[in-house]
């Protein structure tokens, strides 16, 4: 896919990362920390899926697979075998990207629509196993998951103490995104997104560096989905559900494809609105994310980071 | 601007209610239900309305010294959604209990925060009898009903009208399972036959295929182990195979604006357990009356529940004068219940809230005169009856 | 006599009934097909327009007292309409980009329409009641049909074949197929495309809608009837290959069957097979089974 990226800016890393990790450190004394939690979790599923759709041009309509099965994998570790939080994480990441090589491997032999369509299949397969097998509990979901003892020393069972935990994954997940992106692996990618043909021409084997991206991506929104189940201490089918890949291509889109920050301030909108708005206009809901959704794709394709991006290039950045 | 500061911390910590025993004066009613999905009709807005209506008549009657303020939010049958927001109730917004909870995943996810939590839970809406027994707790009152119920009414009821063979068609989650499961036990129990079984992936859409199954099983019955969309489908389409006419449908969980719904004519003639009907008595039409002057529907149940659990958790509030979850729960249990919703009520130790249900013949077109005219009620069964008895109880809580 | 462990009655009536549901998946997917095939779009508003369709059959039917038969023209002209402001308003803004956005608006636009229907007419559906002539059914002994089910095949197969003659054997066919390869020869041979692009888009949604006012009397008219057929759809368009219209009508029937057949065997799964057939077949012949090598 060839989305309509903004130029990207040159800001160094250490300012970027000081930035969030300032915000994230602030937020939890002004904005009641669960929810908090919930944005970076998704923040970090989006920032994932922006690796694979902004930088390697890859529109996979079934992340939720890897969100929603780590989360069970994770849960089910850490309730029924007893697993100390960060092994049922680290689990959940392994899961996710296990099952990346899968989907991968089979998805990227198409391109364009074929690729999203496979992933769309795969991941109503996971759904359907996720339905069917005991331990995930089908429709009541996997409840009363622990958040136990972080090393075995750090009770997490306190908000705020979860919430450091949660950030510190978070802004982990964020670094090896950065880091991914600004290597030559990641100009690899960018450039097999903007012409693939020529990339093959330069000798490149396209297929393995597309697959690499979209392990790492399943892996990173994996780690999103343990991080999530161990938050809510629950994991339920909403977290395999395509509405929930349909959900992180809306967080991605909106907030801008191809930036570092736009999938967690996409994340942060969207998860808000629906805070907010469940209480207030409930059926709504969604008629509101579909006119999001139009918006952007027809006036608004950079995302509000992108278009930020864009107004501040216009002062003279060259690219 | 240092002093003040101090000073004013000073001034909260000592003025802090130590003396108060409701927090705040004011106990928050919390209700957490499916606004816009599948269940939306059969509680949903009219649940809250009927919140609304019990705060209001309890304030009117009982003049109670403390404020009363009701929250509402839309679960979307999710559980992660409603467990996040009966964490933020509980943990920030001062919420004294949630209620309604329709779904099974829903509850159960809930269940937990409010032991975790400390705090009072009400449900209505959801069914599944592990709520009552695996899965209790001290903090949870069920009140309205559950599957056992039904199956007990139900299934109970047409076996022994003659319906001896069975065949299930269940939804392919943990309360079709939950349902049929408490449904041939009481088939077998009352010498019936269970032919066999057929799960449709839930929610389904088509049941066609499924119903020809079930339809050359042979059996006498066709027990609908689901709920809502899936059961009137179900039921449709059984009428236009021409199933009915030789078999009998037994809808294992049905409420009056399923029958509304679907129609008279296909629903005719079919058994169902519920925990109300509007047309009871004078006191049911009552009550009723007014819930549909404003919500143009009439109440289901789970609505009525709502409405005569809320009264009964403000009742318990006034009289030990605390929302303290403990000290409510335990007036809660002492107090039986009688009111238009339920008559000879009672919360035992598993929380499980006991009371008389009915069980209903749908009407036919004929016989119906006014609009909503739709149940014949057949026959009333006794609480002690209805419901699942402590001694076979699986909740940690019965002392046997 | 059983067949494999199974009763023939059964088998046979489970068979007639995928087929049935094949004819469903055949109508969609054909207006899916002629969709992408001549405007390189994923409509994921197909779905629904499908809702739509049936919607506008059930309100006219009981605000305007429309009956069935005038509903099957009426609800098609109305999506139709709705189908050429749609393309015109914002699809067409669209035209250049990656085709994926067209996905992604259209995926928005589902949204739209089914949290309206949700937020006017709740979750529970309504009946519409299918018409006196086809009401009642025929005894075909291993099972009872009924004369609507009926109706719905022959009409529904009578719609694809019809589609299928006019794209791939008449001259405005041609036309059309010419216009997505290339748009610039054909303009300038004197032909409009946008309006060609625009009224097939029409067509398309217009085609969704039919669907969906033969199926209100079989299901309940609920706003999320389309959002649960959708995917399936999509999956059937894809393994019949996405251009193809006799592809996806080929498969559609195809796949009706192999699910009917997956419900007597191993019902749980019948909601996930044709993914299964979806995945596998995508391994095998890329471009799906009718479809040409990209």
């Amino acid at each position: 896919m060839k989305p309509v990226i903004a130029a990207a800016g040159k800001t160094p890393t250490w300012h970027l990362f000081l930035g969030v990790a300032l915000v994230g450190a602030i937020a939890p004394f002004v904005v009641y920390p669960t929810f908090l939690m919930k944005i970076l979790c998704f923040a970090l599923f989006a920032c994932a899926f922006n690796l694979l759709l902004g930088y390697a041009g890859l529109l996979s309509f079934g992340h939720a697979a890897f969100f929603g099965g780590s989360a069970y994998v994770t849960g089910w570790l850490c309730k029924q075998v007893g697993a100390t939080p960060e092994l049922g994480l680290l689990a959940g990441a392994g899961f996710g990207a296990l099952l990346g090589a899968v989907f991968g491997g089979l998805a990227i032999r198409r391109a364009g629509i074929y690729f999203s369509m496979i992933t769309l299949g795969l991941a109503q397969l996971v759904f359907f196993l996720a339905l069917q097998m005991k331990f995930t509990g089908g429709e009541d979901g996997l409840q009363g998951i622990p958040r136990g003892k972080l090393f075995g020393l750090v009770d997490l069972n306190d908000s705020m103490t979860m919430y450091w935990f949660v950030l510190l994954v978070f802004l982990g997940g964020l670094f090896v995104v950065y880091r991914t992106i600004h290597s030559p692996f990641g100009q690899i990618l960018k450039a097999i997104r903007d012409n693939e043909p020529r990339a093959i021409s330069l000798g490149y084997d396209v297929d393995r560096y597309k697959l690499l991206a979209f392990v790492i991506s399943a892996s990173l929104a994996g780690l999103a989905g343990s991080t999530k189940s161990l938050v809510f201490q629950l994991a339920s089918l909403t977290d395999v559900h395509w509405h929930t890949s349909g959900q992180v291509v809306l967080m991605t889109l909106l907030g801008g494809l191809g930036t570092v920050l736009g999938p967690v301030v996409g994340a942060a909108t969207i998860v808000g609105l629906e805070n907010v708005l469940a209480d207030k206009v409930g059926p709504w809901v969604m008629v509101i994310m579909g006119v999001i959704f139009v918006v952007c794709v027809l006036a608004f394709r950079r995302g509000i980071v992108g278009e930020l991006a864009a107004l501040r290039s216009r002062g003279g950045a060259d690219h | 601007m240092k002093r003040t500061a101090l000073a004013a911390a000073l001034f909260t910590a000592f003025a802090a209610p130590a003396m108060a025993q409701i927090s705040d004066n004011v106990v928050r009613i919390g209700v957490l239900t499916d606004l816009s999905g599948t269940y939306s009709d059969l509680t949903g807005a009219g649940a809250v309305y009927a919140t609304e209506m019990a705060v209001a008549d309890f304030i009117a009657k009982e003049k109670p010294g403390f404020k009363i303020e009701i929250v509402s939010a839309d679960h979307q049958n999710k559980a992660d959604i409603a467990a996040n927001k009966a964490r933020e109730w509980f943990e920030s917004g001062k919420v004294d209990t949630a209620t309604e909870l329709v779904t099974t995943s829903v509850a159960l996810a809930v269940m937990e925060v409010g032991k975790a939590k400390n705090k009072l839970l009400l449900i209505n809406g959801a069914a599944s009898t592990p709520i009552t027994n695996e899965k209790c707790n001290d903090v949870t009152v069920h009140y309205t009903y559950d599957t056992y119920a039904l199956a007990n009414g139900t299934a109970k009821a047409v076996t022994k009208a003659g319906g001896k063979t069975w065949f299930f068609l269940t939804a392919d989650y943990a309360f079709g399972h939950a349902l049929e499961k408490d449904s041939t036990k009481v088939v077998t129990d009352n010498g019936g036959q269970v032919l066999g079984s057929v799960r449709h992936p839930f929610p389904g859409q088509d049941f066609s295929s499924f119903l020809l199954k079930a339809q050359s099983s042979g059996a006498q019955v066709i027990g609908l182990a689901n709920a809502g969309s899936d059961t009137t489908n179900s039921i449709k389409q059984a009428a236009e195979f021409g199933i009915s006419k030789k078999q009998s449908l037994a809808g294992l969980l049905m409420f009056i604006t399923d029958v509304h719904a679907l129609g008279l004519k296909t629903t005719q003639g079919m058994y169902l357990t519920d925990s109300f009907y509007w047309d009871l008595n004078d006191e049911t039409r009552a009550w009723s009356k007014r819930y549909f002057d404003k919500m143009k529907k009439m109440p289901t149940g789970i609505q009525a529940g709502q409405y005569s659990s809320v009264y009964h958790y403000l009742s318990a509030v006034k009289a030990v004068n605390s929302d303290d979850t403990a000290k409510v729960m335990a007036q809660m249990k002492k107090t039986p219940i009688n009111d238009f919703f339920a008559k000879n009520g009672k919360i035992r130790d598993d929380g499980r809230m006991v009371h008389d249900m009915y069980l209903a013949q749908v009407k036919t077109p004929a016989e119906s005169t006014k609009p909503w005219d739709y149940y014949k009620i057949k026959a009333t069964i006794p609480a002690a009856e209805a419901f699942q008895p402590l001694s076979e109880s699986r909740c940690p809580l019965v002392k046997k | 006599m059983e067949i494999f462990g199974i009763p023939s009655a059964l088998l046979g009536s489970q068979l007639l009934v995928g087929l049935i549901n094949g004819s469903f998946y055949a109508v969609l997917s054909l207006g899916l097909a002629i969709i992408f095939g001549l405007l390189n779009i994923i409509n994921f508003a197909h779905g629904a327009q499908y809702m739509l369709g049936a919607f506008v059959a059930l309100l006219a039917s009981k605000y305007l007292g429309v009956n069935y038969w005038l509903a099957l023209l009426l609800a098609p002209l109305t999506v139709g309409v709705l189908g050429v402001v749609i393309e015109r308003t914002m699809l067409q803004r669209l035209r250049g980009l990656d085709h994926l956005y067209g996905l992604l608006l259209t995926f928005g636009l589902a949204l739209i329409l089914e949290g309206l229907f949700k937020n006017f007419f709740g979750v529970s559906g309504e009946s519409y009641e299918a018409p006196e002539a086809l009401s009642g059914g025929v005894d075909l002994g291993f099972m009872f049909l009924p004369l609507y089910r009926g109706f719905v095949v022959v009409a529904a197969l009578g719609v694809c074949l019809m589609a299928w003659y006019l794209i791939e054997r008449t001259s405005l066919g041609a036309t059309l197929r010419a216009a997505t390869q290339r748009p610039d020869l054909v303009q300038a041979l004197g032909i409009n495309v946008p309006v060609l692009i625009t009224a097939t888009y029409a067509v398309g949604s217009a085609l969704a809608a039919f669907a969906g006012v033969l199926a209100a009397p079989i299901f309940q008219v609920n706003p999320v009837m389309g959002s649960n057929l959708i995917i399936v759809v999509f999956a059937v368009v894809v393994i019949g290959g996405m251009g193809s219209i006799l592809g996806s009508i080929v498969t559609g029937l195809g796949l009706g069957l192999i699910e009917g057949l997956t419900k007597v065997v191993y019902p749980e799964a019948s909601a996930v097979v044709i993914f299964l057939i979806m995945v596998i077949v995508l391994l095998l012949r890329p471009a799906g089974l009718f479809g040409k090598q990209a």
